[in-house]
């Protein structure tokens, strides 16, 4: 069985305001993964056209970190993604909760810089 | 107010649900002779075929009390209390009697013999089937609807059958002659032995003293180890005579058209009693009898006016309907003696008001036209009978098209308009019609599309299609990803209700392992990680256990795994173990082990076969006639892997004692003598439904062919998450059967290649996923961490096993 881990150290976070998670390619069009940023947990979404979401990975409805599991879709043009525990949709954009719109996850920059993925958090 | 009841049939059990429903807030109190509380007499037969007394069985209301047992003497009509046989006595206010009716049986010389029976009971059901286990060959006195089904019921239980009576054709009070011959075709082709215009001469006993044969006027003597009266009911009127109440000339209690008898604190109601010089031998009229005299007490002023005797009914696989008069100053026919049908109309002399109608072989006129009696024909009587499968006749409003339980056109409308319902089953929650004898369900849904509130069938806003025409659109144009599918049959980029469901017509259709390419990103999330999520986002692990069966050996490696990466261990419903609490990055590691031992996926997470659970069987229960592990060994991995519109359960008991549940299930199996019975669309869950007996005593290969193509054709036609048991009752048991048994839609070549297709196909995903470094890359909790687990898991002990740590919702949500 093979991993290919790609570490990146924590202090990164403070350095430079932009925290390096992963290669692009290591994300799947219309899939998410989870990076662990500080103590934060991060759910990255690449979207079919290739832009990039960051999101909490934290469920507000179910209090598990499981977002970055979701299903990702559309909902009238907007991306989304579905939780995968009791399926609430959440706008990609702004972290609205499109079923019950009291609820919302928070939302971070993130871009592409030289094939790395950078979060902006720190 | 105490009101007594005195039966406890369907008319009585309406009765007390009328008044309970209505808020009645006296005392009820039922008094039945039978020793069970009121159940289905009109279902009856599916006793024999299986059902259980409890499923037959009506609801009692809240504060009803019921004495079961209790056969009523006398009424003392001076001091208003009934006394029953065992010498109990009830005070009332008011009284009903609900007492219905006894089978008729002619004074033949032999009647009595042992061996003759009659037809109305669950208890002379038992004793009939007990008595036909011993015999070859039966006999039924009485051609009529009663006895026809009663045949059948013989037939069912494997005697050679004959049918005597003494009318110059079947059914004579129902159809006329032309019918009676046609009827008769198609029972004859059944197998059993007809015997019209002929008298019974005596009953004659063997050496045993037991029934041997029936002799008939001719002389003819019909050898018979089983005999059944049929030959009609008389009302039973016993206690209304000695009370001082009146009763007909041909018997029955005199009631008025507010059901009361010539004392009013007395009502009578149901098959004893005597409306308008009529006698009532159809639960519909009953039932509207029930409800009005619930009305009267209530303080109302409902009036029963004499109600329709139409029927409708299908006997051994044959429609037969009768609705208005049988006769008319001219009539219409129209007879395919190729495939049996007979239909008649009866009109006025104009040739424009309709009469009445007799159908047999197809019914369908029965539906279309029978609102029309007394009225203008939408058409030319010809042509009506000709285009009746399409004939789209506008019913008028006051229309009635629920004859059971007297509900109009107008006002099932109403109840569509007002309550915006969309289907049957509202319907029959809202107006109860289609709840009796369902023969007006057809026509409940013409008024549903009539209305146009035909549910919409979009399955998101990307699809406007139902998943069965998505399911033909990608098998008949071969389409293979999502993309394809939504760049040309949909919009925008899907959404967690349409990609599971493409994702599993692609995987039924055999597209390789689910995670391949483009398929990983519509999968949901169960399926993603090829483990069910837990709540506190931990997986759990199910390994295949067909049948339930395992070595020591492999109880032992599940153990060892379970201890060595912490797992909860619990046995499941479905005869197998789950193993909770493992992480995402643990996935992986836990199944290389299992894999390794032998093990596969269990599919727990996917809408997929689940289990066949099994009884021991044949193999060591002192009762088993068949193996009935070895059978649901080969079951489970004949249809492993297999995705479907929702998960799919099977099991196999080895009797019919049924240890093994398998009438809960979508498709279950019961040993027989002979073979196998096979039933279908049972369900637990939140509808709970017992399967229907699909077909009898098969051989294993007769036997999995037919589950071949039922759970195929499931696979192409259901609704997205609709189980079978829903999807049965929307395509209707007839329908499948007739698909699945005799190839009416001449696809079953087809249904047959696609699942060698997915036989031949089949590989264990979770060694498929481990053998491959791509696959495995997902499984980590962090993509910047991949050896980090999640800190925000966390668990406590309890009863020496782990458990989730909880963190409170208000927590979370601030
Ligand atoms: C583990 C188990 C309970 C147990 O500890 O015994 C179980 C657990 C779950 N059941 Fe079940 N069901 C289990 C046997 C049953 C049974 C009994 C049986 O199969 O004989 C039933 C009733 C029979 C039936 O399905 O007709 C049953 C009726 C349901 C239903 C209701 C289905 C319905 O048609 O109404 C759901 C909800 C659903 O599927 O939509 C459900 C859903 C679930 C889910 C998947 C809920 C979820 O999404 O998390 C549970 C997750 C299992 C897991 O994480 O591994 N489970 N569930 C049983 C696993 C059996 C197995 O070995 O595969
Ligand atoms: C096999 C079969 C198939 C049928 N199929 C159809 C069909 O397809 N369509 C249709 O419309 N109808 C059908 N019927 C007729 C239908 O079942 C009856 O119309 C209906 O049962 C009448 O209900 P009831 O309550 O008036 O009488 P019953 O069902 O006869 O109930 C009366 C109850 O009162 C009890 N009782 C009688 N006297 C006493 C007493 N003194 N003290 C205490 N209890 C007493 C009896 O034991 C019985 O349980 C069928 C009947 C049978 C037997
Ligand atoms: S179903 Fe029959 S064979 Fe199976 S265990 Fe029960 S009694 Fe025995
Ligand atoms: S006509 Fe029997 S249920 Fe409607």
């Amino acid at each position: 069985m093979v991993f290919s881990p790609m570490r990146i150290p924590r202090e990164d976070v403070r350095a430079t305001g932009w925290t390096p998670v992963c290669a692009y390619a290591d994300l799947l069009p219309e899939r998410g993964v989870c990076a662990l940023v500080g103590r934060s947990q991060i759910a990255l979404f690449r979207t079919f056209e290739g832009r990039l979401f960051a999101v909490g990975n934290h469920d507000p409805f179910s209090g598990a970190q499981v977002l970055s599991r979701g299903i990702v879709g559309t909902r009238a043009g907007e991306p989304t993604v579905a939780s995968p525990m009791h399926k609430q949709v959440f706008s990609l954009a702004t972290g609205v909760c499109m079923d019950d719109p009291s609820a919302a996850v928070p939302t971070y920059p993130v871009r592409v810089a030289h094939g790395t993925v950078e979060v902006g958090v720190g | 107010m105490r009101v007594v009841v005195v039966g406890h049939g369907p008319t009585s059990s309406r009765l007390v649900e009328t008044l309970a429903a209505r808020g009645f807030e006296g005392r009820m109190t039922v008094l039945g002779e039978e020793p069970r509380a009121a159940y289905d007499r009109v279902a009856l037969t599916s006793y024999l075929a299986g059902r259980s007394v409890e499923d037959l069985t009506y609801p009692v209301p809240e504060g009803v009390v019921l004495r079961l047992g209790s056969r009523v003497t006398g009424i003392d009509r001076e001091s208003r209390e009934v006394t029953t046989a065992d010498g109990h006595v009830e005070p009332y206010d008011v009284l009903v009697l609900a007492t219905g009716s006894s089978p008729f049986v002619p004074p033949v010389p032999g009647g009595e013999l042992e061996g003759c029976f009659v037809y109305r009971t669950i208890d002379d059901l038992d004793a009939i089937r007990e008595a036909s286990a011993a015999a070859t060959s039966g006999v039924v006195v009485g051609g009529g609807l009663l006895g026809l089904e009663a045949a059948d019921a013989l037939r069912g239980l494997g005697l050679t059958t004959h049918v005597v009576e003494m009318g110059g054709w079947l059914m004579p009070r129902q159809v006329d002659e032309g019918g009676g011959a046609v009827l008769r075709g198609h029972i004859e082709a059944l197998g059993l032995g007809v015997h019209t215009g002929a008298g019974v001469k005596e009953i004659v006993a063997g050496p045993d003293g037991r029934v041997a044969g029936l002799v008939k006027a001719d002389g003819e003597t019909v050898e018979a180890q089983v005999v059944v009266f049929s030959a009609g009911v008389r009302p039973r009127d016993e206690l209304a005579g000695p009370a001082g109440l009146e009763v007909g000339a041909r018997g029955g209690i005199a009631v008025d058209d507010g059901m009361r008898t010539g004392d009013p604190a007395i009502y009578a109601v149901g098959e004893c009693a005597l409306h308008d010089g009529t006698l009532y031998g159809l639960v519909g009229p009953c039932l509207t009898m029930a409800e009005v005299a619930a009305d009267r007490i209530l303080g109302g002023g409902a009036v029963f006016a004499r109600a329709d005797p139409s029927t409708k009914l299908k006997l051994m696989g044959v429609e037969v309907a009768q609705f208005g008069a049988m006769d008319g100053a001219l009539d219409v026919t129209f007879t395919d003696p190729v495939s049996g049908v007979y239909q008649k109309l009866f009109v006025s002399d104009d040739a424009r008001t309709l009469l009445g109608g007799v159908c047999v072989g197809d019914a369908t006129p029965y539906d279309t036209l029978r609102p029309f009696v007394g009225r203008d024909l939408p058409g030319v009587p010809g042509e009506l009978l000709f285009s009746a499968g399409q004939a789209n006749a506008d019913l008028p409003e006051d229309a009635q098209v629920c004859s059971c339980n007297n509900v109009t056109k107008g006002r099932v409308c109403a109840a569509i308009a007002e309550d915006g319902l969309t289907d049957v089953a509202g319907i029959k929650a809202g107006t109860r019609a289609g709840t009796a004898c369902g023969s007006c369900v057809p026509t409940l849904r013409r008024i549903l599309a009539e209305a146009g509130v035909e549910a919409s069938k979009a399955l998101c806003e990307h699809f406007e299609h139902s998943r069965a025409e998505l399911f033909d659109i990608v098998r008949v144009r071969g389409v293979t990803t999502f993309s394809q599918l939504v760049a040309e049959h949909g919009a925008g980029r899907g959404c967690e209700v349409c990609k599971p469901v493409v994702a599993s017509i692609l995987a039924s259709l055999g597209n390789g392992h689910i995670l391949d390419g483009e398929q990983a990103a519509l999968q949901d999330t169960n399926d993603h990680f090829l483990a069910n999520i837990q709540r506190n986002g931990t997986y759990s692990v199910v390994p295949r256990i067909p049948g339930g069966e395992i070595t020591p050996d492999r109880l032992i490696v599940i153990g060892e795994v379970a201890r060595d990466f912490g797992l909860y261990t619990k046995i499941t419903g479905g005869q197998r173990i789950d193993l909770f609490g493992a992480r995402v990055e643990q996935l992986p590691l836990i199944w290389k082990r299992l894999v390794d031992a032998g093990f596969e996926s269990g599919h727990a997470y996917g809408k997929a076969l689940r289990t066949v659970k099994s009884c021991v069987g044949s193999t060591w229960c002192r009762y088993g006639v068949q193996d009935a592990v070895g059978l649901a060994v080969s079951l489970e991995l004949r249809y492993r892997g297999l995705r479907s519109p929702h998960k799919l359960k099977s099991a196999v008991s080895g009797c019919a004692r049924e240890c093994a549940e398998a009438r809960g299930k979508d498709f279950g199996v019961i040993a027989t003598e002979r073979g196998w019975n096979l039933y279908v669309g049972g369900n637990g869950g939140f509808t709970p439904r017992h399967a229907d007996l699909f077909a009898a005593d098969l051989s294993t290969e007769e036997l999995v062919r037919t589950i071949d193509r039922f759970v195929m054709f499931y696979v192409r036609t259901a609704d997205r998450l609709q189980r079978t048991s829903a999807w049965l009752e929307q395509q209707g048991l007839d329908h499948v059967r007739k698909v699945v048994l005799e190839d009416s839609l001449g696809i079953c070549a087809d249904l047959d290649a696609q699942m060698e297709r997915h036989v031949a196909a089949y590989a264990d995903e979770w060694r498929a996923a481990i053998e491959d470094p791509e696959k495995l890359r997902r499984f980590v909790s962090f993509v910047n961490a991949p050896a980090t687990p999640d800190p925000s898991i966390a668990f406590e002990r309890e009863r020496d096993q782990v458990k989730p740590v909880l963190i409170p919702l208000e927590a979370v949500r601030s």
